[in-house]
């Protein structure tokens, strides 16, 4: 009889990776952790690099012949084009304060997924190819040569990246691995190896406006829809505008909310909010979505798409332009669009048209962050809130990674918060604000195929939601972002059921008492409003 | 390449340079390992430091990407944080003096807290902070403490000092804190990376080669204060003769100085080709000196192209029929 | 050292705990030693939990590399090492469980714990659920090393039994995860256009409703 192998022995079997230096250890490409390559006709539409038909776990990716040169020559171009990758090749100490505040290393113990060790996977190459001590101490002086194993390797980690910048928090020298992971995508998108979850939206969006690929008829229709759903709830009928020119305000909001709950919610609280106050806005079927997910492809793709916000604004002759809840089309308006596509000239300075306050923060994007926007009426008692409406909501507040550490949007959405509803929690202390956990799916994560990884790299958050859910009987997270109103559904009903997914807009919307509305009996989920769990019965 | 590799590459080429100096001065080559190496040295150093700097400097920073650690500028009722997400320039000085002083955002890993259990206190990573501050400050007091070498008569503030750091007032000479501080320090920093397993897995020999070098120089210089005296004035005598321009190698300098003044000159020229430049590049970070007046003023991007976009004439030209027939407004009606 | 001081926390967490119920596993009458005239399995089991769950805790965190092994024992934030607590309070549970009786219920949410995490993260399944099993080489061990062996075979039989019936509620724990992260897949899809299908719908149905209307008029 064969020898039966004792549980420990059998725990061992290719538990350990084997112990050889990270440098020599093979990438394994296992379902569910990596995302599907890009598909041709996405790359084609916008004219990216090596269209071609491949996945990921191919022998072959069939690189371009001259993919070595390309990758070399890439990298000498953003060595001088960002002062950024040049540096921060150069003077990481490899102290190891980053190793264990990536999410993805927690959560899946790859040592891979410290921060020092992904850029190190790029620095590597740098070594042997842009440092005299590299070309001539090679692995002595922690170089290597660029193979195709390489390659594979940048694609597995830096599309296990979620550019969400913990790290660079606790860096001593801000070494930011955002910065390195963005310089490696731009390079493998020059081989044409990028996932397809940001190529589709890329090629949607550069086409009609929106990262689903929506025809204006249809977004248009779409959101007139909500306009229904609000009035069977409130009873008041809003009336958004398409395209119209001379509005004071642009709306501009990711298309994510407009299509897929729970962001719809959020959208119908926007509207709310701004028949409420009464303000002069208008949506754009061309410029139909905040998010930019070029900026997780290169940064020229995220300026080609950034662009249609300025240019819409221009050709509708408003006066500034209002910004939605998203995470990542904040940092790309608040740390990118003004420089890229700027500058705004024929824009004003914004002004609250209800308040008469001037935002002048954002006097050169002429940009506002809703939260902003909001959390001044508040101040200035435009709206009439009734918070008890949210009692049945025990909230906490998940700071997005990019309005957390690529804007310092800390203190709004927690006054706006407070306003709206009666019970709120902080997450534990090391789990917000600037030392926020990222949702594992931000910058182009967000794809049912990568499910397992996302699992793994949202799992600190979920264990903090955890605790609150436990502690304080939390039911619903609040959160600031399109993706993470797209993810965090899948994450809480893994790790931490019977915890909701919320926009910051809902939560308003539905303390928001309206001119003219009719006796609230549910909220914008049709479910019914603490006290009138009979009344509602009533109705149906 | 592994960890224990690493480590035992690092030591031979630290045991070589040791043993340069000892045969080359036995062989008479005095003035070559007292005067020539020493003024390469400095000279590579300053250079390299330079034109390390320059090349960083050449690459623009095309866009401003502070990593905001605390409250932004944006309504004037809400406190700002301008430390930690500074919105004016005395904000990103303010930010960049604790960063290069007070090493803060090493301190940001610190945690005093308390877990379930009885007691346990967790600063595991307040201990790097704490090691990386006695390390570079402990390194800088042994530096400046040599400046008396350097100058007749010695400045008066490198006496005050040599005060301080002696201030245990005990063993002649003079105990020295510094020189012991810097050694555990050292040897702190090399103990983490050889017993932090994930430590161990990212370090490189470019890692152990310059804790194994400082060690040495730190502790011939122990040696040469405390056990094997060498003799002072001669020494004065060769390192005035380099601070003047007028080398001179006086007779009866033990090896010992001239190992340790060797294994300096290599650190020096070492110095801007390895990652030990971050004392230069750490002021040049764009997460950290820049404000964050994103929306405020406009970022100027030097190398900032046109790029194919699609433009709304296109996208109407495509949709036109279906935007009427919705009643979306359309700017030309065919 | 450090090691040492979660398993104090370990410790003073579980003598914090009320007592437990009286265990399943029979005290041997024919165990009967100088010193400790009534000790079982069940006693010793209890009087050690530090130690065994130290061993048990070990051998589960060794399954990871060892630069993250090291992290999940010796990072003490729950917050910041989620996989190492949740390991660390799962085994807890669980041993209790063994050691007082298994109940089902009860054993449920600790073995949750920890499969849940095993379950997506890069173990095949027999790895993933190998840590039930490793309980019993652990046990088996200690007792081995102290020459307890003969003395408690049949204590440990039934030991043994009892995380059998843990191993295979294991089985079904893992298999409800994996379906889960599956189903969250599906769900993720369809959610994904849901509106528009559901506006689709609407078209369509008010269409009918439409056309109804116009056969009335």
């Amino acid at each position: 009889m064969a020898k039966v192998p004792k549980a420990d022995e059998l725990a061992k079997v290719n538990h350990r990776p084997p112990q050889t230096p990270w440098t020599e250890t093979p990438v394994e490409f296992r379902p569910g952790t990596f995302c599907y390559g890009a598909k041709p006709k996405n790359l084609e539409v916008v004219g990216l690099p090596n269209p071609r038909d491949w996945n990921p776990t191919d022998e072959d990716w069939k690189l371009p012949d001259d993919w070595k040169d390309i990758t070399i020559k890439g990298m000498k171009d953003r060595l001088d084009k960002f002062r950024t990758f040049k540096l921060f090749m150069d003077i990481c100490v490899r102290c190891g304060a980053c190793a264990d505040k990536c999410h993805f290393f927690i959560g899946s113990g790859d040592p891979k997924n410290m921060p020092v060790l992904r850029a190190e996977l790029i620095r590597s190459i740098y070594r042997k190819y842009f440092t005299g001590s590299g070309k001539i101490l090679s692995k002595y002086a922690g170089a290597r040569a660029l193979t195709e194993q390489v390659i594979k390797e940048w694609f597995y980690y830096f599309y296990q990246c979620s550019e969400c910048r913990r790290c660079s928090v606790f860096c001593p020298y801000g070494i930011d691995t955002a910065e390195v992971t963005i310089m490696a995508r731009e390079l493998l998108n020059e081989l044409g190896c990028t996932i397809d979850w940001t190529a589709g939206p890329v090629a949607n969006c550069y086409m009609t406006g929106n990262h689903l690929g929506i025809q204006p008829h249809a977004f248009k229709d779409m959101i007139e829809f909500f306009v229904d759903e609000i009035e069977e709830v409130t009873g008041v009928r809003v009336e958004p505008t398409f395209n119209r020119k001379g509005a004071e305000v642009l709306f501009i909001t990711p298309s994510g909310d407009v299509f897929a709950d729970p962001g719809t919610y959020t959208l119908m609280g926007y509207m709310m909010l701004f028949h409420e106050i009464g303000l002069d806005y208008t949506w754009s079927t061309y410029a139909s979505e905040g998010g930019n997910f070029g900026f997780f492809t290169s940064h020229e793709v995220m300026k080609r798409l950034n662009a249609k916000m300025y240019a819409e604004a221009k050709r509708l002759g408003v006066k500034w332009i209002l910004g939605g809840e998203c995470g990542h089309m904040w940092r790309v308006v608040n740390q990118y669009m003004d420089t890229m596509n700027g500058p705004a000239d024929f824009l004003e300075v914004p002004k609250s048209p209800i308040t008469g306050t001037v935002f002048e923060n954002a006097k050169s994007t002429k940009m506002v962050h809703i939260a902003e926007f909001t959390a001044d009426l508040i101040r200035h008692g435009k709206l009439k809130l009734d918070p008890s409406r949210n009692d049945n909501k025990i909230v906490t507040f998940h700071d997005s990674c990019n309005p957390a550490r690529g804007m310092g949007l800390f203190e709004e959405p927690r006054y706006v918060l407070k306003h709206v509803c009666n019970h709120f929690h902080e997450m534990p202390e090391g789990t917000i604000r600037e030392k926020t956990f990222c949702c594992g799916a931000g910058s182009g994560l967000n794809t049912d195929e990568y499910m397992e990884m996302r699992m793994r790299g949202g799992l600190p958050r979920a264990n903090a939601v955890r605790y609150v859910h436990e502690k304080h009987g939390v039911n619903m997270l609040t959160t600031i972002c399109a993706i993470d109103r797209a993810v965090f559904p899948a994450l809480m009903d893994y790790w931490v059921p019977g915890v909701d997914v919320t926009g910051l807009h809902e939560l308003v919307a539905n303390a928001l008492v309206m001119k003219g509305e009719k006796k609230r009996t549910t909220d914008l989920r049709y479910e019914p409003l603490p006290g009138m769990e009979d009344e509602e019965d009533d109705d149906v | 390449m592994n960890a224990s590799r690493s480590i035992i590459f690092s030591l031979v080429a630290v045991g070589i340079l040791v043993c340069l100096p000892l045969i080359g001065v036995a062989a008479g080559m005095t003035s070559f390992f007292g005067v020539i190496i020493p003024y390469l040295a400095v000279a590579l150093f300053f250079i390299g430091v330079v034109a390390r700097v320059v090349r960083w400097a050449r690459s623009p920073v095309p866009f401003r990407i502070p990593t905001t650690c605390g409250q932004q500028k944006s309504l004037p009722w809400i406190q700002s944080d301008n430390l930690e997400n500074p919105s004016d320039t005395k904000g990103v000085v303010l930010r960049m003096i604790l960063e290069v002083l007070l090493f803060r955002s090493l301190f940001r890993n610190a945690r005093m807290e308390f877990y379930e259990g009885p007691k346990i206190r967790y600063a595991s990573a307040k201990w790097l902070w704490l090691g990386a501050i006695v390390f570079h400050y402990s390194f800088l007091v042994v530096l400046l403490r040599h400046l008396r070498f350097f100058s007749t008569p010695i400045n008066p503030l490198v006496h005050l000092l040599e005060g301080v750091d002696g201030f245990l007032e005990v063993g002649v000479p003079r105990l020295y804190l510094s020189g012991l501080l810097l050694l555990a320090g050292v040897a702190f920093l090399f103990l983490r990376r050889v017993t932090i397993p994930q430590l161990k897995y990212i370090s490189l020999p470019s890692d152990y080669f310059p804790l194994f070098l400082i060690f040495t120089i730190a502790s011939t210089g122990v040696l040469m204060r405390y056990i094997y005296k060498v003799d002072v004035v001669s020494v004065k005598e060769l390192t005035m003769g380099l601070a003047t321009f007028h080398p001179v190698t006086p007779e009866g300098i033990g090896s010992l100085f001239y190992i340790h003044l060797f294994l300096v000159s290599v650190l020096f020229a070492y110095f801007p080709f390895s990652k030990l430049v971050h004392m230069a590049g750490v002021f040049l970070s764009p997460t950290r000196n820049l404000a964050n007046t994103n929306r405020m003023v406009r970022h100027i991007n030097p190398w900032n192209y046109p790029v194919k976009v699609h433009t709304y004439e296109e996208y109407e030209d495509e949709f036109r029929e279906k935007m009427i027939e919705a009643g979306l407004p359309v700017e030309k009606k065919e | 050292m450090v090691f040492l001081s979660v398993y104090s926390a370990i410790v003073h967490k579980m003598s914090a705990a009320p007592s437990f119920p009286t265990g399943r596993l029979a005290p041997n009458p024919t165990a009967s030693g100088a010193g400790e005239p009534s000790m079982n399995l069940t006693d010793y089991l209890r009087q050690n939990q530090k130690a065994i769950l130290k061993d048990w805790f070990q051998t589960v965190v060794d399954a990871y590399p060892a630069e993250t092994a090291a992290f999940l024992r010796k990072e003490k934030d729950p917050f910041a090492n989620p996989v190492g607590s949740s390991i660390l309070e799962g085994l807890q549970g669980v041993y209790a469980q063994v050691v007082e009786g298994v109940q089902e219920e009860q054993v449920a949410p600790f073995l949750d714990r920890v499969i849940r995490i095993r379950a997506v993260q890069d173990f095949t399944p027999a790895q993933a659920l190998s840590f039930v099993f490793s309980l019993k080489e652990v046990v088996q061990s200690r007792l081995e090393e102290e020459g307890r062996l003969p003395e408690w075979a049949e204590d440990l039989r039934a030991m043994e039994a009892a995380v059998d019936q843990v191993a295979l509620m294991a089985f079904n724990i893992y298999m409800e995860c994996r379906e889960k992260v599956y189903e969250l897949r599906v769900e993720e899809v369809k959610n994904r256009t849901a509106r528009l299908l559901e506006r689709a719908n609407a078209i369509w149905a008010s269409q009918r409703e439409g056309e109804g209307s116009q056969e009335e008029s």
